[in-house]
């Protein structure tokens, strides 16, 4: 699929011909996109459709079987969850990901503490940096000792956000980051989506609630069965048109690049 | 974001009680109560002969070669792992050490026995096999997937009868006699030496506490009230100048005096009294303990640890290299089998085969009483090496009331489910 990005340069980041496939099941079969800075981009289709393992290819969880993976036009190696840090590929994974026998702070620095220097963790220093960014992002939040399996979904969800804005993120991978939240809490969510677009992020966002994606987005990447179905302006499509392609496959006359 | 800001944003602290003032641990309060309600009812039934000095001190040297590895087995039960192996691991390496100290340097090396080059020697050497054993099961499980409770019960077969080969399976002894003084009763430091030794490490963790105090205050963080701070402090000088007085008031007995006496060709004289004190082994321990408690808190590796414990798949996501964790873990549990073979070969002062029989369980129950979760990722090193002693303690106690061998294991069984069981009430109360 020829990706039209003639207009605004090249793209903060590109997917070409992604694939992989689990015991013959082609779970993402030839997918590209692409995502500029200070864009979200919309990643949607039915559970199984092969958003996440897009994603986790993405963020080195998963190694691809082909494909390749460009930053800035340039070539990136992303082999595992480090190579991903280090181009400044957060994610916040729809499990979360955090371990819920530590607290906030080792969760949020868990595989780059802050270290004395006599190179022992520095549980202080860390809890201070926690304070401040939890500050920003959930000034509610205050139980800083507790491990996070005694928080809130809400408060779990701030602790993973903290850690993919902590460390300056320039591409932000959310997996359904509101799955598990009340309304509050997803409006929370959106502000913060709005305000790090601002600040030039490239967010890839996979949600299931349209509204949302119409909201927050703007474009959307459809996936079904592995493959990708299209990639849509969402302000010129309606989201009747979204919803086709999502179940039917079917693309909308307009509004596709 | 101002600092000052900051500071003020900070929650006020609420204390509920004393306890919660004091910020101890109530599980660590909670073991120190049922051991010394152990202490106090064997001490009670034997007529007053469990507190004594003396069985204060063997409780002591017969804690050590369990506690040091259990103090491993914390960072493998924590990562959701079981080590089976551990006992035979300790009958390899002790064979090892004694075949290399008794035959294989004064052989093939031509050291004359009782060189002094004899016991290093043959303690590295252990502690090199003993490491490099438990790397290799870590390798089995990290890199070949095959599950720890496999590769250890293959372990426990082949090790114990590597041992078994070593030896042709013959009883090994006596041991260099420098290898002997880390035994136990061989090896003690005397008493200035144990005094010196209660006062660094009292002023020792006066420094820790109160650098933990100002390290919060520098970052604006709550801190206790000073009296409570005071209190902690008070209760840790104590206790560790407690426990050296009374090791320090074991004395020597005369005729063993007279015997070393004689044997350096001196008259004893009259009136003339010694006292065991600290001994080595049990040194060895706390260096131990400390180590770990160290690695388990303040490093990456055992942060790393603590979240695959947590969460597996979150620590790999986060970048983790956990099948090399998982090297690294069992690579540190046969180090400290093998350290355990150095204490257990030389307190019975030979090697058989027999040495570390049961101890895999022993070990692993010092660490579950000690509230090491199987279900991962909770656990703590001086919990494991409380457990250990309550365990000695309960076998030791029950020896002297003359109940029977069965009798004491079927105890110590009971005793276990019955610690686990009463942890996960603890912790269906406190929801932790």
């Amino acid at each position: 699929m020829p990706l039209d990005t003639s207009d605004r340069g090249t793209p903060l980041l590109e997917m070409r011909n992604m694939r992989k496939s689990f015991g013959g099941i082609h779970a993402v079969d030839d997918v590209s996109i692409d995502l500029h800075a200070g864009e979200v981009v919309g990643v949607l289709g039915h559970n199984g459709a092969g958003k996440s393992v897009l994603m986790k290819m993405l963020s080195g969880a998963y190694p691809r079987d082909s494909g390749q993976i460009f930053i800035n036009g340039e070539e990136a190696h992303i082999d595992n969850p480090r190579d991903a840090r280090d181009y400044n590929i957060e994610t916040i994974y729809q499990t979360l990901a955090l371990a819920d026998n530590l607290d906030a702070a080792s969760n949020l620095f868990l595989g780059r503490e802050l270290v004395t220097p006599m190179g022992l963790v520095d549980d202080a220093k860390m809890e201070a940096e926690t304070r401040k960014i939890m500050n920003r992002l959930n000034p509610n939040f205050q139980r800083f000792h507790t491990p996070v399996a005694g928080l809130s979904g809400g408060q779990r969800q701030s602790v993973a956000i903290s850690r993919a804005v902590y460390f300056n993120a320039k591409i932000l991978i959310m997996d359904e980051p509101t799955a598990a939240l009340g309304v509050e809490e997803t409006a929370m969510v959106a502000r913060l989506i709005d305000e790090l677009k601002s600040q030039g992020l490239g967010i890839l966002l996979i949600d299931h609630d349209i509204h949302q994606v119409k909201a927050l987005c703007d474009r959307a990447s459809v996936m079904k069965n592995g493959k990708l179905v299209g990639t849509v302006r969402v302000d010129e499509v309606t989201e009747d048109d979204i919803l086709g392609m999502i179940i039917l496959g079917k693309k909308p006359e307009k509004g596709v690049e | 974001m101002a600092e000052s800001t900051d500071k003020t944003d900070l929650p006020q602290q609420t204390r509920r009680n004393f306890l919660d003032t004091l910020e101890i641990d109530t599980r660590l309060l909670g073991m120190i109560g049922a051991f010394v309600v152990i202490c106090v009812v064997f001490d009670v039934w034997t007529g007053g002969r469990f507190l004594t000095p003396r069985n204060i001190f063997n409780l002591t040297i017969q804690t050590v070669s369990v506690a040091i590895m259990a103090t491993g087995m914390v960072f493998v039960i924590v990562t959701r792992h079981i080590d089976l192996s551990v006992g035979a691991l300790l009958a390899t390496c002790s064979g090892v050490m004694a075949m290399t100290q008794t035959a294989w340097l004064p052989g093939a090396l031509g050291l004359e026995l009782g060189s002094p080059m004899i016991a290093p020697i043959a303690i590295l050497v252990g502690l090199i096999v003993g490491t490099l054993i438990g790397s290799f099961h870590g390798w089995l499980i990290g890199y070949l997937t095959i599950p720890a409770f496999i590769v250890t019960l293959g372990g426990l077969f082949v090790w114990r009868n590597v041992a078994w080969h070593l030896s042709a399976g013959q009883t090994i002894g006596p041991l260099d006699p420098t290898f002997l003084k880390l035994g136990g009763i061989s090896g003690t430091l005397g008493a200035s030496g144990s005094w010196i030794l209660g006062l660094l490490a009292t002023g020792f963790s006066l420094y820790l506490l109160f650098n933990a105090r100002r390290s919060k205050l520098a970052h604006g963080f709550p801190v206790k009230p000073m009296w409570a701070e005071l209190t902690i402090a008070g209760i840790v000088s104590a206790a560790i100048l407690g426990f050296v007085w009374i090791l320090n008031s074991y004395e020597v007995p005369a005729r063993r005096l007279a015997r070393e006496f004689a044997a350096a060709g001196k008259e004893m004289p009259e009136g003339y009294t010694e006292v065991y004190g600290v001994p080595y082994s049990v040194l060895i321990l706390i260096a131990v303990a400390l180590v770990m408690t160290v690695v388990a808190q303040r490093t990456r590796l055992g942060r790393y640890i603590f979240a695959t414990g947590g969460n597996p798949e979150a620590a790999q996501l986060s970048g983790i290299r956990v099948r090399l964790l998982t090297v690294k873990i069992f690579a540190i549990v046969g180090f400290l089998c093998a350290l355990s073979a150095v204490v257990a070969s030389a307190r019975l002062t030979y090697h058989t085969n027999d040495i570390g029989t049961l101890d895999e369980l022993r070990v692993i129950a010092a660490a579950v009483i000690g509230g090491t979760a199987l279900s991962g990722g909770i656990g703590t090193i001086y919990g494991a090496i409380l457990g250990a002693l309550i365990m000695q303690s309960l076998q030791s106690g029950m020896a002297m009331v003359g109940v029977e061998a069965p009798y004491q294991n079927i105890v110590v069984g009971i005793v276990l489910v019955f610690a686990v069981y009463v942890d996960i009430v603890y912790r269906k109360r406190t929801g932790d």
